[in-house]
């Protein structure tokens, strides 16, 4: 699942250097550099990849690789 | 003049329905090519007019100019088409694109007429009345507001002087060429992109349809439907695209040794205020004319010295007005007239768009020194045959030196733009 992640925040990236050595802890917004207006569009991308709805209080939690991850999870298994 | 108060113009770009870039673009003129074909979807939603103009823009052309992000999110065809165009006057001009510097000399005035109308539009709208807003993600807003596609080629370009749209409907394009011009005569800007774009489809040509202004006679004969001057005209035919123009003081161009296509040597934006005649879709011809002489007298040249005019015409019954208002304004003995085209007849109208791709159209003849002919013109309005001699208005397309031209827009709230261009000779 972190590759499939990966795939779907990779075009958001403005530098595809920063997408190498990529950890839990590696932040959207600051070592990414996404954009915070493309989150909205990367949650989008993320509910139609894997058919599930992502609530405004979890997107907040949406903060790093590994918390991404872990939101998608939880969301997966409440379907 | 001193050369901080001439302008110049140094690039051209456009997407139009029978072209994508100027090359093309100039070839497509010169062989009257025409870019309208007939749209099943008009045909399915019950359209009176089933044709239409589109560019057809290959992906590699968008890929080699857009930035990936963008070329995947943007699906505003209204947005995409001035930001190619844009960029590609730009880099026509030789001008680079540095991510990392701010230009306050440079500007851009850019226009659209209808924007959020497009296509892309009506599956938001629909998440919107289902309750389902977030779906409309971070890019609904930003193609959507008029300013987009100049909002856009800022991110692109780096703009540091004034970044402005403008909207007046079908005369968006020239206006907009007649408002970056006199912004860098007030000496507030060295340079200014100017141009304007407008979106193919549904809502903006079924607005029309129901206004019964577009050509219904030809759903099966697409390429006869736009005829401007033709004494059987029935309508305009809508069209879609962008373009742009790159134009600077000449102490810059110069400066930088940019190569030069033409000098502005005036231009004027009026309106005939919807009196005397003129109401919101036909014009006050009074004004038409005033606003033609006020360019021409600040151009400094003579009627006479004028080697073509591009019409607005539009393949409507404003067509024949059109002719005589010029004919007036000039007032010339009708063998001093000059020659008269439509581009219109090739590209259809495309509506806040036609002005900027027609003017990039006019460049293309200085440069390539011929004057296209008008498609669909071999019969002309009665009328316009009275006034004006049938080799003016020439059928096929002619070679010939093209030093001066006038060029006008007419748009719809009875408003006016008309520019004086000079060949540049290096």
């Amino acid at each position: 699942m972190k590759e499939e992640l990966i795939d779907i925040i990779e075009p958001y990236v403005p530098e595809k250097e920063l997408l190498s050595n990529l950890t839990e802890e590696t932040t959207l917004i600051d070592d990414l550099q996404i954009n915070s207006a493309n989150i909205v569009d990367i949650v989008l991308d993320v509910e139609e990849q894997y058919d599930i709805v992502i609530d405004d209080d979890s997107i907040v939690k949406m903060n790093t690789i590994g918390s991404a991850l872990e939101v998608i999870t939880e969301k997966i298994n409440e379907k | 003049m001193n050369k901080s108060k001439r302008v110049v113009i140094t690039g051209i770009g456009v997407i139009a329905p029978n072209a994508v870039g100027i090359e093309e673009f100039s070839k497509a003129l010169y062989d009257q090519k025409s870019g309208i074909t007939f749209n099943e979807e008009q045909k399915e939603l019950n359209f009176g007019s089933a044709i239409g103009g589109t560019p057809n823009i290959p992906p590699s052309y968008k890929e080699g100019r857009m930035p990936p992000l963008l070329n995947r999110m943007l699906d505003n065809d209204g947005v995409v088409y001035g930001i190619l165009a844009g960029t590609d006057a730009w880099i026509d001009a030789g001008l680079s694109i540095d991510k990392d510097h701010l230009d306050i000399d440079s500007g851009i005035i850019f226009g659209a007429g209808a924007l959020s109308m497009a296509p892309f539009i009506g599956p938001k709208l629909e998440h919107i009345n289902v309750g389902n807003v977030r779906k409309l993600g971070s890019k609904t807003i930003v193609q959507s507001m008029n300013s987009g596609a100049g909002a856009f080629l800022n991110g692109i370009i780096g703009f540091g002087n004034r970044v402005m749209s403008n909207s007046s409907a079908c005369s968006t394009g020239t206006e907009a060429l007649v408002l970056g011009y006199e912004h860098i005569q007030q000496g507030r800007a060295k340079r200014m992109l100017c141009g304007s774009s407008e979106a193919s489809g549904k809502y903006i040509w079924g607005a029309f349809d129901a206004m019964r202004v577009l050509c219904r006679d030809s759903n099966d004969n697409p390429t006869f439907g736009s005829r401007p001057m033709s004494s059987t005209s029935s309508g305009f035919v809508p069209g879609a695209g962008g373009g742009a123009l790159v134009i600077e003081t000449l102490e810059e161009a110069e400066k930088r040794g940019a190569r030069i296509y033409a000098e502005i040597l005036g231009g004027e934006v009026n309106s005939g205020g919807q009196r005397d005649g003129g109401t919101m879709t036909i014009p006050n011809s009074q004004a038409v004319q005033k606003c033609i002489t006020s360019a021409i007298d600040q151009s400094g040249v003579n009627p006479s010295d004028i080697d073509l005019i591009s019409g607005h015409l539009t393949s409507t019954m404003a067509d024949p007005i059109e002719i005589r208002n010029w004919v007036e304004a000039l007032d010339l003995n009708k063998e001093n007239l000059p020659y008269i085209n439509a581009t219109k007849s090739l590209i259809g109208h495309c509506i806040a768009a036609a002005g900027s791709i027609e003017l990039v159209g006019c460049i293309l003849q200085m440069r390539d020194s011929f004057i296209h002919g008008t498609l669909n013109s071999d019969e002309l309005h009665p009328d316009i045959l009275e006034t004006v001699p049938r080799e003016k208005i020439p059928v096929k397309t002619i070679e010939k030196n093209v030093d001066i031209i006038a060029k006008a827009n007419f748009g719809f709230g009875d408003v006016n733009s008309c520019v004086i261009l000079k060949k540049w000779e290096n």
